[in-house]
């Protein structure tokens, strides 16, 4: 009972006071506070990777191969003698653009079919949606290993493959989140002033139908991150030098019998980038919408 | 007559990391075999909140009996095992819920569900069970051959005489009635009235009734407590009450009610809101409310006074009247 | 409710189309010939043209597309440029082994998952509801190609207890079948407990206990017997993906499945095999998911008396005339 009134308070409230409300559901959440934690220490070593390690990765140390963990490397090297830890500090600044590129990219068309789909309703909503149900009938590794291998391995390549696998869901929950916002008053009444379209869906359905997308930003972030590294892992994805994690745990594969720890460290760089991510996305998902938690 | 019920300064609370909120102070009533009692007061007053702690249905965590007794036929239920306890819900006592509408299991066939009780307290074989569920079903009005129908094929008054049905099923000598009739269609509601109050005849019943609704108590019940704030504010039989309230909540609620052989032009609303229940005030909860409230009402609780035999009042304005 | 299956059938066809235009221009405007793939650097320009004259290369894009269609419609998914023989034909000898991987796959999904989401569920906020829970979310963040190469490291090479490749006896499937089954089973225990908490808070479940029935029964009979219906259409989404989305972990424990041949038809720039093999996959997929909606049907009273109309009809009209007497 008393939870409620502070609910209905908080959704009375100024914009402000909604903020901060949410700010503080997220920082009560421990794990989702560890997930930002871990994403900003991957965004510092993602921007600053010359200056956390070695600014070459290619330097090679033959007489060096397949070293464990020492002082000098602590993360032991791979087959060429290359510093484990410094590929895989530059490892994540490749993960995290690419992932952060194609979100964007997807996020920006799928945002916008969403929109116009679930705010015109009608034919075109259907066409949209009939488009979506193509990309959605292909799973997106699938998809993203065919356009690679059709078009080529580079990084451009790359982001666009992946994208592509998420524009879909980007434009689902942003038009089920739309339609529940398109019929609210606050709407009627923008229409009935006599706005435009274009400033109705820009000025009123987007903010108020945001959450769910922020949400689906985190979780497609950490899907795409996956993705990355299997396409790199089947050889298909970041072309070589450039460190990934992926192809680390692909070039170590036929080795792994004798070196185990190739395979170790780049496959939980991997993991913990995901996992935080994940945590992030859950955190924000009951801090945005409080009625979603158990 | 005998005391078939009698609850001794129930107390119960929600305890969370945040706040800890008293739903249930040191709440006392009487029931007699066959009576029927009225337990009156607005939504979140703790009405439910006790019934549950009647049953030992009390969510824990968060909730927490605090303190009193609950003596059911000379037993302490708050003092019974689990096992013991589950003896008794459905069997002795039985509770019908406020929605019909989400009490029965969506996935469930009425004739299930009604069967289930009487499966879990009475020794008999599955095909005898279900014969019953259908007398059952045929006693509160609905055809026994729809035992095999599921929830959603039933209006909201068959669904609620359908929770009627599994409240009965065992016979029980008390029954709890949660706001029976809040989520039915008006003409629907005197319909439900007259079953619950006619099979409480034919089977000697005793009725814990929840309501908000004074019609409905002046209708079935005996006796009725007035409750604010977690706390029977007045208690008493019907007529008393009705005739002679003292509580000034118990005249605010009159007030609220549209009198229809006096012309008057505005209801008499009782002003502001109940409070926090998570935040009471430590003089009595209804001061700040209160017409008549000196400054001593918000230091000190009011103490329980007789007012007439069998009428007592928790009002600081006729503490001299009373003994 | 048949004819809701044709109706929902009959919606497949766009989006099939759609697959295959998709996959069909990829291959098709994507650079390099597939004659000079397949038929190496010795041939001579007349052999490449005959390459592409027998398969139909020189034809406009559009009638390319609609000569695909036509023969996909009979069952003719072309031939495969590599083995020569028809793309159908090795598409269904991989398709067995891929479905079994699946089947075990979502077996596993189905003991671990459900199992902890009810007792997360109905202990939540214990010590175990909080453990389970960050492993489950550890679980979806873990690359199964990853996990599949520690399984291997564990039990293959440092305990030697299973074999590290190939699908042919049942050791072989245990560390492949696990390794895509825990990912599968942290989503549906994450699903098994959000809807397990949500059934525990309704009201026939306080209707249930009134009645005096114990925890473990209200908790099996009645919650979990709501609380299963999204967690089945989960299952069941998740089958649908494994028939598709399974290709890695094929490659890495080097099990003959349908992912594996896609992949290795894709480097080579196989057209009609990778074509016919994503076609085959969006087809079982958008199966799979009928497959549930009609199962959803069956176990849901409130859904299955949507398709079987005169029989809800009769009941409805009986309950408004009860009323109104």
């Amino acid at each position: 009972m008393g939870k409620d009134k502070k609910e209905t308070s908080a959704i009375r409230g100024k914009k402000k006071s909604q903020f901060r409300n949410i700010m503080r559901r997220f920082m009560k959440n421990q794990t989702a506070v560890f997930g930002l934690v871990v994403i900003v220490v991957l965004l510092i070593f993602a921007l600053f990777p010359a200056q956390l390690s070695n600014p070459d990765y290619t330097i090679q140390d033959l007489a060096n191969r397949y070293a464990g963990p020492s002082a000098q490397h602590f993360l032991g090297t791979d087959e060429l003698g290359r510093d484990m830890y410094t590929r895989i500090v530059w490892g994540c600044r490749t993960s995290l653009a690419i992932g952060l590129a194609s979100v964007g990219i997807a996020c920006a068309i799928g945002v916008t079919l969403g929109t116009l789909a679930g705010y015109f309703g009608g034919i075109l909503d259907n066409v949209l949606m009939r488009i979506v149900d193509v990309l959605m009938a292909v799973p997106n590794l699938l998809l993203g290993i065919s356009i690679v291998a059709a078009l080529g391995n580079s990084i451009s390549v790359l982001i666009f493959a992946i994208a592509l696998g998420n524009i879909a869901a980007f434009a689902r929950v942003t038009r089920s989140s739309v339609i529940t916002v398109r019929d609210t008053e606050y709407v009627e009444a923008a229409r009935a002033t006599g706005a435009s379209d274009g400033r109705i869906m820009w000025k009123y359905v987007l903010p108020n139908a945001l959450a769910p997308i922020i949400v689906q930003v985190t979780t497609s972030l950490a899907g795409n991150i996956l993705n990355i590294s299997g396409l790199s892992f089947v050889g298909l994805g970041v072309p070589a030098p450039t460190p990934e994690w992926g192809s680390m745990l692909s070039n170590a594969r036929s080795i792994m019998r004798d070196y185990p720890l190739q395979i170790v460290f780049p496959g939980i760089a991997i993991m913990l980038t995901v996992f935080a991510f994940n945590l992030f996305g859950d955190g924000l998902r009951d801090a945005l919408d409080p009625r979603l938690k158990n | 007559m005998s005391k078939i019920l009698e609850i001794k300064d129930l107390t119960i609370h929600y305890v969370t990391d945040d706040e800890v909120v008293k739903a249930v102070n040191d709440i006392s009533i009487t029931l007699e075999e066959g009576e029927s009692l009225g337990l009156v007061g607005e939504t979140g007053a703790g009405k439910t909140t006790t019934a549950m702690g009647i049953l030992g249905l009390v969510p824990n965590p968060p909730g927490k009996i605090i303190g009193g007794e609950v003596i059911y036929k000379g037993k302490n239920l708050l003092k019974l095992s689990e096992a013991e306890m589950r003896k008794i819900r459905g069997h002795e006592i039985s509770m019908i819920f406020q929605d019909p509408m989400t009490a029965l299991n969506p996935v469930l066939t009425v004739g299930d569900q009604i069967m289930e009780v009487i499966r879990l307290h009475q020794k008999v074989s599955k095909a005898e069970a279900m014969k019953r569920a259908m007398d059952m079903m045929e006693m509160v009005g609905i055809e026994g051959g729809r035992c095999n129908e599921y929830p959603h094929q039933f209006s909201g008054g068959m669904k609620q005489r359908i929770v009627i049905a599994i409240a009965l099923a065992c016979n029980p000598s008390l029954l709890i009635a949660d706001e029976p009739t809040t989520a039915l269609d008006v003409t629907i509601q005197a319909q439900v009235l007259d079953l619950i109050d006619n099979l409480k005849k034919k089977f000697n019943t005793s009725l814990l009734l929840i309501t908000h609704d004074l019609g409905v108590v002046a209708e079935v019940c005996d006796k009725v407590a007035i409750v604010y704030a977690g706390r029977i504010v007045e208690y008493g039989n019907l007529e008393s009450i009705y005739n002679n309230p003292k509580h000034p909540y118990t005249n605010g609620l009159f007030g609220s009610i549209p009198d229809f052989s006096k012309k008057a032009h505005r209801l008499n609303p009782i002003r502001g809101l109940m409070p926090d229940p998570s935040n009471l005030p430590e003089g009595c909860a209804f001061a700040e409310r209160c017409p008549n409230a000196t400054d001593e009402c918000r230091k000190r609780q009011p103490p329980v006074v007789e007012v007439e035999p069998g009428h007592s009042v928790r009002c600081l304005m006729f503490e001299k009247e009373g003994r | 409710m048949i004819k809701y299956i044709g109706k929902r059938i009959l919606m497949l066809v766009p989006v099939l189309l759609g697959v295959v235009l998709l996959v069909f221009s990829m291959m098709y405007f994507s650079p390099g010939n597939a004659e000079d793939y397949i038929l190496g650097d010795m041939a001579t320009e007349e052999d490449k043209e005959a390459f592409r004259e027998e398969h139909g290369l020189n034809e406009p894009f559009v009638i390319q597309y609609i000569n695909y269609v036509k023969d996909a419609l009979r069952g003719d998914l072309g031939i495969s440029y590599t083995t020569k023989q028809p793309v159908a034909e090795e598409i269904f000898k991989r398709f067995p082994t891929t479905f079994k991987l699946a089947l075990l796959s979502t077996l596993w999904s189905i003991v671990i998952g459900i199992t902890i989401g009810i007792i997360s569920a109905v202990r939540q906020y214990s010590i175990l509801d909080n453990v389970t829970r960050l492993i489950a979310m550890l679980g979806v963040s873990i690359p199964t190609f990853w996990e599949g190469l520690m399984l291997i490291i564990l039990f293959s090479v440092q305990l030697a207890l299973l074999p590290a490749s190939g699908f042919t006896t049942w050791k072989h499937w245990i560390l492949p079948s696990f390794t895509i089954g825990t990912h599968s089973a942290a989503t549906v225990m994450r699903m098994m407990r959000s809807s397990m908490l949500e059934a525990i808070r309704q009201d026939y479940i306080t209707t249930a206990k009134s009645k005096g029935q114990t925890n473990f029964v209200v908790v099996t009979k009645h919650a979990l017997r709501n609380a299963i219906i999204p967690v089945m259409t989960l299952v069941g989404v998740n089958f649908g993906k494994l028939l598709g989305g399974s290709a890695i972990t094929e490659i890495v424990f080097s099990i003959p499945g349908l992912g594996n041949l896609i992949i290795d038809g894709i480097k080579v720039k196989n057209a009609p095999l990778v074509q016919g093999g994503i076609l085959v996959i969006a087809l079982a997929m958008a199966l799979c998911n009928l497959l549930i909606d009609v199962l959803y049907a069956y176990v849901d009273p409130r859904i299955r008396s949507q398709y079987v109309k005169p029989k809800v009809k009769l009941a409805q009209k009986s309950a408004t005339t009860e009323e109104e007497k």
